[in-house]
This record gives structure tokens, C-alpha cells and sequence, in this order.
């Protein structure tokens, strides 16, 4: 098979991952088109026989890093916060939306290593090589980002019980 | 000894995601077992990563081709070469196709007028006739480039770009102004180091201004790959690589072409 056949096989994959990873499925799509092409772009620097999943994943996180960041130098309002500018909540379930709302407050740098691990089931080290940051460093942002999203689902349970009551 | 040894964040982590070795998951479990607290931020964990599966998850089943052809624009043109990709493999399934074969890309998109066989015919013709030339293979050598790709941008009324194709072994041996059906058209060559050439035709075609996809021609034994690009009309040729080869001398001069 190709690249470009198993590229196309990803794209679902990417998709699931940049819409936990931006949120607004319209900015998610856009994200996986822009990967899609810088991939292709850079096809020639990809190694056969490597995997091309972790490629592609790499090739995505820096296409986001670079548009939040492009997001921020155009933008000075947006300083600070770049992260939510780029999120609209949404989501079919209140339950998704919580989440996602929860997701999307939680650092960029945490956001992504959790998403690797729990949706693509990454090993560590292959989330290590796909962000390029040591695996010390992943472990560190795993564990972090599960303690905040836990803390926020907490707060979020508390707060409706107190409304419900 | 090994319940002893502390339980450090890591590995809880791991125990988290199903990682951790048997024997150190089951100190874990024992270590656990006596701590309620972090028993239930365990479960916690493991819970968030279920919500968030059962969130995401259904992503994957979305129609795929929806937003690429939806959207339009140049955004969703990468996705030519894949299905390009895709045809030739199903092509060479099937066994290759005598003589002139000219087919869309994408079904349903040929209903659209002008294909563009026109077009690459006259591009397999006039890479027949000068590919095979020694002396005068073009009019204005590579080393004249700058000059080379001004004046082919004055007579077609266009910005012409020249592909660098060196990534895939071709280097530009030059360029020449031809007639085209409706004007002028500009012709570069390419070289590989073994001698096969390539040629890239390039024609303005102002009647229409639209895309198509990627395809694929076969006069004599010329193969083309051609694509419509707004006002301008590119066919590639080649008489003596494979469709494949080609194909990815098409994919990176379309890259070149659309940076």
C-alpha cells in the first residue's frame, strides 16, 4: 500500500484527535486539511519503512503549534488565552460538552499527551517521539492532565449538585 | 521486598493505561487496596478515559468525504494524488490499457465540458517531438532561468512557475515557447541523470477558470498526467518511466507549483 493509501486510511484517526484536541469541528477539520497537505508536502522527508502514523501525528502537532501561535501574533487580544480563542463549546451530549470544556482548559502540552494515550493508545514512547519531548517529560504531563481534568469533573459534579438542590 | 519499594507517579500512570509489568501491577493493586484515596483517583482516571473514547470515538465513523468535497477551494486539492494514487494501484490490478486511455480521476467530475484531452495529446505529441531531440532540445537553457521563465510569463499573460524536480532526480534542461490551440504555450524538459526525460506543458486557458482532478493519458507510448489549476492547464509526460514514477514527478510538481 502506499503512502498516500495509508495516509487516507489515518485520516479518520487525525480527525478524532484534532476534535479532542481543538474542539469546534470546523477548526478541527481545518486542522487535519492543513496537516493532510503539509504532509504531503513533506511526504519526500518521511522514511518508509517508519511509523507513519507517529509521522503524521508529529506533523499535526506542529501544525496546530504553529497556528495557535500565529493565532496569538496576529491577534494581541487573543494573548494569554490562545487556546480558548480557538474553541467554541459544542458537542451533541452534555456530557461531551463538560468534557470538552474541561479538555479544552486544560494546557495544550497536557491536552495532547493525554489524547495520544487514551485515544490513539500510544505507548509512551511513541508519544514521546511523536511530540519530541523527553518520555520523563510525558509521563510528568500525563499525569498532570488527568489530575486537573479530574479536579474540573469534580467541580463541575459539585457545582450541579449544589444547583440541583 | 517489592512492596517496600514506593510506588512512584509514573507507574501509576501506567497501571492507569493497562501498561504496567504483571508483577508490578500487582503490587500496585495491593498498594492500592489500602489507599481508598488514590484507589479512587485510579478509578477516576480510568473513567475519564473511557468518557473520553466514548466522546471522540464516533468521530471515526464520520463520512470521511464530506468537508473535503463540501468545502472546496484549494484546501481539499492534496487529496488528488491520493486518489490518483489509489486509480493507478487499481489500474495495475487490472492490467494495463493499450493505446489512448484518458479517464477522470474522480467519477462524476467528466460531465464538467472541456477534459482536457485535448490538451494532453498535444502535450504527449510535443514531448514525442522534442524529448528525443540532442541538439536543440529547447530554446532557452536552465542556466538562463530567470530570463527563461519572464519571457514565458509575458507571452502566456501569466505567472509561470518552474518546478524544481531535482527531489525526484530530474534537473531543468530549459524551456521553449509552442502553439497551442488558443495561444501560446510554454514547454519546459527535464533530465535525469540516466537520461530520461520529462516534459511539463503549460497552457492559459482563459475560456474557463475552474479545477479539475488529476489524469491520466496514454498516446502511443507517452504517458500524460494532466490538471486543470484555475486559468492554467498542466500535463506532464513521459515516454519511458513507469505510470507510478510519474505520478510522483506530478505529485511534486504540483507541489511546487501550489507551495
Amino acid at each position: 500500500m502506499s503512502e498516500a493509501e495509508r495516509m487516507v486510511e489515518l485520516i479518520p484517526r487525525l480527525r478524532r484527535y484534532a476534535r479532542a484536541l481543538v474542539g469546534d469541528r470546523a477548526a478541527a477539520d481545518d486542522l487535519v486539511q492543513d496537516t493532510l497537505e503539509r504532509a504531503w508536502a513533506k511526504l519526500h522527508l518521511y522514511r518508509r519503512g517508519t511509523d507513519l502514523r507517529a509521522w503524521l501525528f508529529t506533523v499535526m502537532h506542529n501544525v496546530h503549534v504553529n497556528k495557535v501561535r500565529a493565532a496569538r501574533s496576529t491577534d494581541p487580544l487573543d494573548e494569554g488565552m490562545p487556546e480558548l480563542a480557538l474553541r467554541a463549546p459544542q458537542g451533541d451530549a452534555l456530557v461531551v460538552r463538560d468534557l470538552d470544556r474541561s479538555i479544552s482548559r486544560l494546557p495544550a502540552e497536557q491536552r495532547s499527551v493525554l489524547l495520544l494515550v487514551t485515544l490513539e493508545d500510544m505507548s509512551y514512547d511513541e508519544v514521546a517521539r511523536t511530540l519530541g519531548i523527553p518520555i520523563g517529560t510525558v509521563m510528568s504531563r500525563l499525569s498532570r492532565a488527568r489530575d486537573k481534568l479530574r479536579a474540573m469533573m469534580l467541580g463541575q459534579a459539585s457545582a450541579k449538585l449544589k444547583v440541583v438542590k | 521486598m517489592s512492596d517496600e519499594t514506593p510506588i512512584n507517579d509514573a507507574e501509576l500512570q501506567a497501571y492507569v493505561d493497562g501498561r504496567l509489568g504483571e508483577e508490578r501491577s500487582q503490587v500496585v493493586q495491593a498498594w492500592l487496596a489500602t489507599r481508598p484515596e488514590d484507589a479512587e483517583r485510579v478509578a477516576m482516571y480510568r473513567r475519564l478515559g473511557e468518557e473520553l473514547r466514548r466522546a471522540y470515538d464516533p468521530v471515526l465513523d464520520e463520512p470521511l468525504p464530506e468537508w473535503l468535497a463540501v468545502r472546496g477551494g484549494p484546501r481539499r486539492r492534496w487529496l488528488r494524488f491520493a486518489r490518483v494514487a489509489g486509480w493507478v494501484a487499481l489500474g495495475i490490478a487490472i492490467g494495463a490499457v493499450a493505446g489512448w486511455e484518458a479517464r477522470d480521476v474522480r467519477p462524476g467530475v467528466s460531465a464538467r465540458g472541456d477534459t482536457g484531452e485535448t490538451m494532453a495529446r498535444r502535450a504527449a505529441v510535443a514531448h514525442a517531438v522534442y524529448s528525443p531531440e540532442v541538439r536543440h532540445p529547447v530554446e532557452v537553457g536552465a542556466d538562463q532561468e530567470a530570463h527563461l521563465v519572464a519571457w514565458l510569463s509575458k507571452r502566456l499573460g501569466t505567472q509561470v512557475r518552474v518546478p524544481k524536480l531535482d527531489a525526484v532526480g530530474y534537473s531543468l534542461v530549459g524551456g521553449r515557447l509552442l502553439p497551442g490551440e488558443n495561444g501560446p504555450v510554454a514547454h519546459f524538459m527535464y533530465q535525469s541523470n540516466q537520461g530520461s526525460r520529462i516534459t511539463l506543458y503549460v497552457r492559459t486557458n482563459a475560456a474557463t477558470n475552474r479545477e479539475t482532478a488529476f489524469r491520466y493519458a496514454r498516446e502511443g507510448n507517452v504517458s500524460v498526467f494532466y490538471w486543470v489549476d484555475g486559468k492554467v492547464g498542466y500535463a506532464l509526460s513521459s515516454a519511458d518511466i513507469s505510470k507510478e514514477t510519474l505520478l510522483s514527478v506530478a505529485e511534486l510538481t504540483y507541489q511546487q507549483l501550489n507551495p
